[in-house]
């Protein structure tokens, strides 16, 4: 104590400023951890995450590479030499990937519009305890989380909806998911009562409430909802693989299957390939890149409200 | 609950002027019921919360149609189902020939579905044993990391395999552990030849639950995250005065605080039994083979997509359905037997 008093108030204080990697002050009950026990924590939490970075690492790292370095190395690289982007270049350059890739977009563009048009309204419109066959309606919802009709008779449906062949194949059976709905419907109820009677006085109806009150006070669960359904949409490929036959329409994920788990050729660069000019792992490594890309880059932004959501998830009914 | 006994306002407001006789009624069903207070007519709740009911109306059309209307087609599974007798696959439901429970019979004698089972079975009992602690015993670990720096990137990290698509995960284990993968490559470098793990069926259950631990296990962690964040320091410290260290501590405090948790996901993991990886399996259906990655879910898939037996493949499903459904049923009341909330009160 008497150190701090001793210096002049002018004077920076002797003790640095933690850095923000330092741990926090444990309160005074909490013993300190060993050495042996933080270097085990250590040694645990590195290697998970080591198991998960290094296989994006080799694939990142050997799409970005050229044929002779591939070669050199007798398939992917570990250690980067120099840096390409070619066959970037060759797979947005048009053609299957480069098609493949825009319905992947538009399609997680609209279905996530969709579904989540669909799921905000709901919710809300479920939010109010004792409203008119509020209970109904949430029971048929929850019933489907027990049981599923089957694949067959839904295929069977969706065949006779007219929908093979279609891109609203890949959106309308999966446009909703009741696990969602709960989600944002539990936050919803959670919006403080008075704020939104409040509103109802001052003359807003519900569609004004639901806009102006409800939904910017719920960003971070939207954000949140949004990235699951993005991702949902993003990632499919069963659907697309049963219900188009017409390769032209195959979005990317089931372009990746023929390409680098059938070892197929992309369809316009064959001819590159053959003469020796690009890798075909290369173009695999890149096609993979380009679907794990959007959904790395954006998942960490969400990742902070990520717990609240599945909390609230996880209380139903 | 405030939410309920809040007069709606904009309802109640309205009703005296515009239609007296509901209020009247209202009044009369007031009295009537007595239990609830301010309890109205159906007319007037309808004209209070239609444009709630509207708002649902979407939600609720999309899985009346897709997860209702497609039960009915289950009928099939007691047809001899012909796609052909008619444009329409539904028009032809009505034209095909009944079987009673021949399709079910033709089932129970083959082989292949048993097989389906046994690898369903195995599959699931290794998710449970080997899958299931995983994101408890991250989440313990995580946890006791106090520096909040190492545990946001820690968690980052964990999360993002959640996020890939099935497709990208299989191919990346194929990268590493198939035949022209690094593993192999290195291998073969020292003159060891052969290594395959993509396509041997003897250790084939076991790649399949190392990728879910890979791909989900940090998800998993959320949850248990949220429910330790939930507990109070003041147990911690009230237990570390009475002399308890840091292992007793996690032994009647942290642990005791999982459990509810842990008894819903384990109930919801048992309900689940029949479904494992149904994605996962089919992508590597074809490198593996048949008989070592067939369960319950593709070998309905190849039975009535691949094959267009709607009907012997409609009857598997319904099967696995009604088995799946009775499970979900038991291992909840088995939870509720427990003490446990379950997935759905009492």
């Amino acid at each position: 104590m008497t150190a701090v008093l001793d210096t002049p108030a002018d004077e920076k204080p002797a003790v640095r400023k933690p850095s923000r990697w330092a741990a926090p002050p444990r309160p005074a009950w909490e013993e300190e951890p060993s050495k042996a026990g933080v270097a085990g924590k250590g040694l645990v939490l590195g290697i998970a995450c080591l198991a998960i970075l290094f296989p994006l690492w080799i694939v990142i790292v050997t799409s970005l590479q050229s044929k002779q370095t591939i070669d050199e190395a007798g398939g992917l690289v570990m250690i980067p030499k120099g840096i390409t982007f070619i066959a970037y270049q060759e797979l947005l350059r048009g053609g299957q990937v480069q098609k493949a890739a825009l319905v992947s977009v538009g399609v997680t563009l609209v279905g996530t519009l969709f579904s989540m048009t669909v799921s905000i309204l709901c919710a809300y419109g479920l939010s109010r305890v004792g409203s008119l066959a509020h209970r109904w309606i949430l029971m048929t919802l929850l019933a489907t989380m027990f049981f599923g009709a089957g694949l067959i008779p839904t295929y069977l449906l969706v065949q006779s909806l007219g929908l093979m062949d279609t891109y609203l194949a890949l959106i309308l059976p999966s446009a909703v998911s009741v696990f969602n709905i709960l989600v944002l419907r539990s936050f919803f109820m959670g919006i403080s009562p008075e704020l939104i009677d409040s509103a109802r006085i001052d003359g807003a109806g519900d569609w004004r409430i639901l806009w102006k009150i409800v939904m910017p006070l719920s960003r971070a669960v939207l954000a949140v909802i949004a990235l699951f359904y993005a991702v949902g949409y993003w990632s499919a490929w069963f659907n697309a693989s049963i219900y188009l036959t017409d390769q032209d329409m195959m979005p990317l994920q089931n372009v990746m299957i023929q390409l680098v788990q059938k070892q197929e050729r992309p369809v316009g660069l064959a001819a590159q390939i053959n003469t020796g000019q690009l890798s075909p792992l290369a173009i695999q490594m890149a096609v993979m890149v380009m679907a794990l890309l959007p959904v790395a880059v954006l998942s960490p932004f969400v990742q902070k409200h990520f717990k609240k959501g599945m909390l609230t998830g996880a209380v139903k009914g | 609950m405030s939410h309920s006994t809040v007069p709606r306002s904009r309802a109640e407001a309205k009703t005296p002027e515009k239609t007296p006789q509901a209020s009247e009624g209202a009044a009369g069903d007031r009295s009537r019921e007595g239990k609830r207070a301010g309890k109205l007519s159906l007319r007037l709740r309808f004209g209070r919360d239609r444009t709630l009911l509207l708002m649902t109306l979407p939600a609720v059309l999309l899985v009346l149609l897709f997860n209702y209307i497609p039960i009915l087609g289950n009928v099939v599974a007691f047809q001899d189902y012909d796609p052909y007798l008619s444009e329409n696959g539904v028009v032809a439901i009505f034209q095909s020939p009944w079987t009673g429970f021949g399709q079910f019979e033709r089932i129970f004698a083959d082989s292949a579905f048993w097989h389906a089972v046994q690898n369903t079975f195995v599959l699931f009992f290794l998710q449970l044993v080997l899958f299931f602690p995983v994101p408890i015993l991250l989440a313990l670990l995580i946890n006791s990391v106090v520096r909040p720096r190492v545990r946001a990137i820690a968690q980052a990290v964990m999360y993002l395999p959640h996020f890939f698509s099935w497709v990208l995960v299989v191919t990346v284990f194929m990268q590493i552990f198939g035949g022209a993968g690094v593993i192999a490559q290195t291998l073969r470098q020292h003159g060891v030849e052969g290594f395959d793990l993509m396509t041997n069926p003897e250790t084939f259950k076991y790649l399949v639950t190392v990728e879910m631990i890979w791909k989900d296990a940090g998800w998993g962690i959320i949850v248990f995250l949220a429910a330790l964040s939930s507990v109070s320091n003041d147990l911690y410290e009230a237990a570390a005065m009475d002399g308890a260290g840091r292992w007793r501590r996690i032994w009647h405090i942290t642990l005791p605080a999982l459990r509810p948790v842990i008894a819903l996901l384990l109930v919801l993991r048992v309900g689940d039994a029949l479904t494992v990886g149904f994605e996962q399996l089919l992508l590597q259906r074809q490198a593996v083979g048949v008989d070592a990655s067939d369960v319950l879910d593709t070998y309905v898939w190849w039975n009535g997509i691949r094959n267009q037996d709607f009907s012997y493949a409609a009857a598997a499903g319904l099967v696995k359905g009604v088995v799946g459904l009775a499970l979900v049923l038991t291992a909840n009341k088995v939870a509720h037997l427990m003490g446990e909330q379950g997935v759905y009160k009492k």
